[in-house]
């Protein structure tokens, strides 16, 4: 069998895509849970990762298209693959240093987009089936389960108003646990066939497999395991924002937040329309927050998370297509960007470090900060 | 950029049947909830082994409801199911 080196690249960066998606979702399913205090957030991220390794194994129908039909996939080369990764990639890592949840799967396609675009012209991009598969479920996603959050947290709170405080809150804690791994589970058994698809894809038209084959084993597994490996390094900077940013979530908020979202996304898979994980699960509990009595909601975080929404797919487009304008010049091309690539993540993980969100303080504040506050001992 | 076809039925299907069952578990856990607490609030009074009994009957009924749920949704979830 032989393998090109650009083949070989392409799988290693699908695989560090995978672990960039892993990292950015852990928040949809877990943040609520470790704000409350229902799971401690080392066991919380834990489960998350069993649960979509799990997933992974579970669901390994592969994708047929790299796209979605959102691009001419005839046009697609393992070139314009890696710069639509490359522009998924450093997304995800610009969003997760702000903070901020936003669609990885959104930020694929933004990238393949954007990498199609320069490498084939515009023509080869269905702009209606963006439309239909990117911007109406992004706008409806948060909508829909926002709505259904904010009533189930109305009704939970006004059933239990006589019920004792202690029992309410142990019984929506114990609740809420089960509704995120269900969110987890969901998510294995969605994003990780993503990735599968990707690498079986191209080493198909590579000429590695034969067409229409399923994932051979090591790549549901590798895939399986860059995905759990990412939920569980746990994007601390974004389950700040989902648990503590947007609202301060008690655990009947966070159990129908958890709840919601489960019911909407199961819904949407199986009634094929098809919304995004990390828009229910926000509006979900943006939806808690409008649900409770009283609760504060930070709608400058919220406006925030809606701004890097809307510009997921462009800006991923952009990084995507330079990136494959490069990388389709050949090898040499493929690995000044996988360089330039490498040195940004660098470069973006040390800039983290300054402020750094970990498994011991992600609740300790509502915000994730650029900049180190100002130390006693420096003001004076 | 003609022809987008946006199904807005399915997305209503959608909406309809997460309010369902969305709000439909959620109302359910919160009565499981609360009777749980009353079990344990009668436990304390002199003559609570009734309201005792009720409150206990509440949860055990709500939360198999809750639990049939969760099994559906792993029904759906879990391909090698169907």
């Amino acid at each position: 069998m032989d393998v090109s080196l650009l083949v070989v690249v392409v799988i290693i960066t699908a695989l560090a895509f995978d672990f960039t998606n892993g990292f950015h979702d852990t928040a949809n399913a877990m943040a609520t849970s470790i704000a409350t205090g229902a799971l401690r957030p080392k066991v919380a991220v834990a489960i998350a990762g069993v649960l979509n390794l799990v997933g992974a194994f579970l669901a390994t129908e592969v994708a047929k298209t790299i796209s979605g039909g959102l691009v001419d996939d005839t046009k697609v080369t393992p070139a314009i693959v890696f710069g639509g990764l490359i522009g998924a990639i450093l997304w995800n890592l610009v969003t997760w240093l702000f903070g901020l949840p936003s669609s990885s799967s959104h930020a694929l396609f933004g990238g393949l987009i954007g990498a199609v675009w320069v490498a084939a012209g515009a023509g080869a991009i269905h702009f209606d089936v963006v439309v239909e598969k990117v911007l109406v479920p992004a706008v409806a996603s948060p909508v829909v389960c926002g709505v259904v959050a904010a009533i189930g947290t109305f009704l939970a709170y006004r059933l239990t108003r006589r019920a004792r405080r202690s029992s309410v809150d142990r019984g929506f804690r114990h609740g809420q646990t089960l509704s995120a791994s269900m969110v987890a589970l969901a998510h294995g058994t969605g994003d990780a066939q993503k990735t599968m698809g990707i690498i079986t894809l191209v080493l198909i038209s590579s000429g590695n497999l034969a067409s229409k084959s399923g994932p051979p084993w090591w790549v549901v597994l590798l895939a399986g395991l860059a995905i759990a490996a990412g939920t569980y390094a746990g994007g601390w900077r974004i389950i700040r924002t989902m648990g503590k940013g947007i609202t301060d979530i008690e655990p009947p908020q966070g159990f129908a937040a958890e709840t919601s979202s489960t019911a909407v996304l199961l819904a949407s898979s199986h009634l094929g329309f098809a919304l995004s994980t990390t828009q229910v699960c926000a509006g979900g509990i943006l939806g808690s927050g409008i649900g409770r009595r009283l609760a504060e909601i930070r709608w400058t975080v919220a406006r925030r998370m809606a701004l890097a929404w809307l510009f997921t797919l462009p800006l991923a487009a952009v990084v995507g297509g330079l990136a494959a304008k490069v990388a389709v010049s050949g090898n040499g091309g493929v690995l000044l960007v996988a360089l330039v690539t490498m040195s940004a993540v660098v470069a973006i993980y040390v800039y983290s470090r300054r402020t750094a969100v970990n498994a011991d303080n992600v609740n300790d504040s509502a915000a994730v900060a650029l900049a180190p506050e100002p130390t006693l001992a420096a003001a004076a | 950029m003609a022809g987008i076809e946006i199904h807005w039925s399915g997305l209503f299907k959608v909406a309809e049947v997460s309010l369902l069952f969305g709000v439909g578990i959620v109302a359910v856990f919160a009565l499981g909830v609360l009777g749980l607490s009353k079990a344990e609030a009668a436990k304390s009074a002199p003559s609570g082994s009734a309201a005792r009994a009720t409150g206990l009957a509440t949860a055990g009924v709500a939360f198999a409801a809750c639990c049939a749920a969760l099994l559906y949704g792993l029904y759906l979830l879990i391909p090698q199911f169907h």
